[in-house]
């Protein structure tokens, strides 16, 4: 049963209180892209890939889907110029630190977006949190976290509870959009894990 | 800094994981730094997970993970002291203590750091030793406030 009614690309949807415009969408079979966004995890707005617009009270606002609480009378655009063109300035913004990763090339070529747009930063890691939530909100076993902000941002495992947990579970590891996360973690395990006494 | 000071610390703050930053900022001021051991302490008794921890020390400039001098130098480098002449001032107390912005000096006398404005540009060049602002100076009266310093 749906609360009450918003629309999306000119589909009439039904939603519940408290979902996001995002998951009315993915319940009507409605593509918005996504990176960051993870049925078992909580809402995170990281990436910025799901950004629509959305009108209401006669005003239109650019929101991100996944942590905007869908409305009554909401009319939500998924696609339109002014979108297409910000999707592809984060691609290309993203691509400067992995610029092969499988799901920003796919994205890449549907949005026409330039890899070598801006000068590249190889850090491989797009901050999309999925392997830090995933370990802390479904395993918990908060084996990695990030450190530092800002451009240093970045995940780090702490090597005394990977070295116990992570080689049974390794979950997070297809989660990740650049293979950056498996990097990390062979990194971790060669230079940081305790020695077996 | 040992286990009992640390857990005083956390029992003035009801071992409330609210409390987080406050416990670390006491140690902080305490010890001039946070080692893993203080870090791994806090969360067993805060029940916080360490990768929170670890992100919230590295978060802010506030806290340091590596052992930090006695006396804290902060040599402002914003634009009023720059064109008052905080270059030199920052050479010369490079020179007396041997050491780079960032880095902390071998007998952990000294650490340095630069800042890009303590907020009180007209008595630039500034230059703040343990929370204690010395304004107008000049290279060499910067050596000898330097030298009061034990």
């Amino acid at each position: 049963m749906s609360d009450f009614h918003l629309e999306i690309d000119g589909n009439k949807v039904g939603v519940k209180e408290g979902e996001t415009i995002l998951e009315a969408a993915q319940q009507a079979g409605i593509y918005i892209p996504t990176l960051c966004h993870h049925e078992k995890l909580e809402p995170f707005g990281g990436c910025r890939m799901c950004i629509v617009e959305v009108e209401s009270r006669g005003r239109t606002k650019l929101v991100v889907s996944c942590v905007y609480p869908a409305e009554a009378g909401l009319v939500v655009r998924t696609r339109s110029e002014k979108i297409d063109r910000i999707r592809k300035t984060i691609l290309e913004l993203l691509m400067a630190h992995a610029p092969d990763s499988p799901p920003l090339v796919a994205l890449a070529k549907e949005y026409g977006a330039n890899k070598d747009q801006f000068e590249k930063e190889s850090s491989f890691c797009i901050h999309c949190g999925l392997c830090v939530r995933y370990c802390e909100e479904v395993k918990k076993n908060y084996a990695v976290g990030f450190v530092d902000r800002g451009v240093r941002k970045e995940i780090s495992f702490i090597p005394e509870i990977a070295a116990k947990v992570c080689n049974d579970c390794k979950e997070c590891f297809p989660l990740c959009p650049t293979s950056y996360l498996q990097a990390t973690f062979v990194l971790t395990e060669s230079l940081a894990f305790p020695t077996v006494p | 800094m040992d286990i009992d000071r640390i857990d005083q610390i956390i029992d003035r703050h009801q071992c409330e994981a609210s409390s987080l930053i406050q416990i670390l900022l006491d140690i902080q001021s305490e010890n001039h730094w946070l080692s893993k051991e203080a870090l791994t302490r806090v969360g067993e008794k805060l029940q916080v997970p360490f990768t929170r921890i670890q992100h919230i020390a590295t978060f802010y400039k506030a806290f340091s993970l590596v052992p930090k001098g006695r006396h804290e130098v902060h040599i402002c480098v914003g634009t009023a002291c720059h064109v008052r002449g905080a270059t030199r001032i920052l050479d010369t107390v490079k020179d007396v203590t041997g050491i780079m912005p960032g880095e902390t000096d071998m007998d952990l006398k000294f650490s340095l750091e630069t800042v890009n404005c303590l907020g009180c540009c007209a008595l630039g060049p500034v230059v703040e030793i343990d929370g204690k602002v010395h304004g107008k100076m000049s290279p060499g009266e910067t050596a000898d406030v330097l030298k009061n310093y034990e």
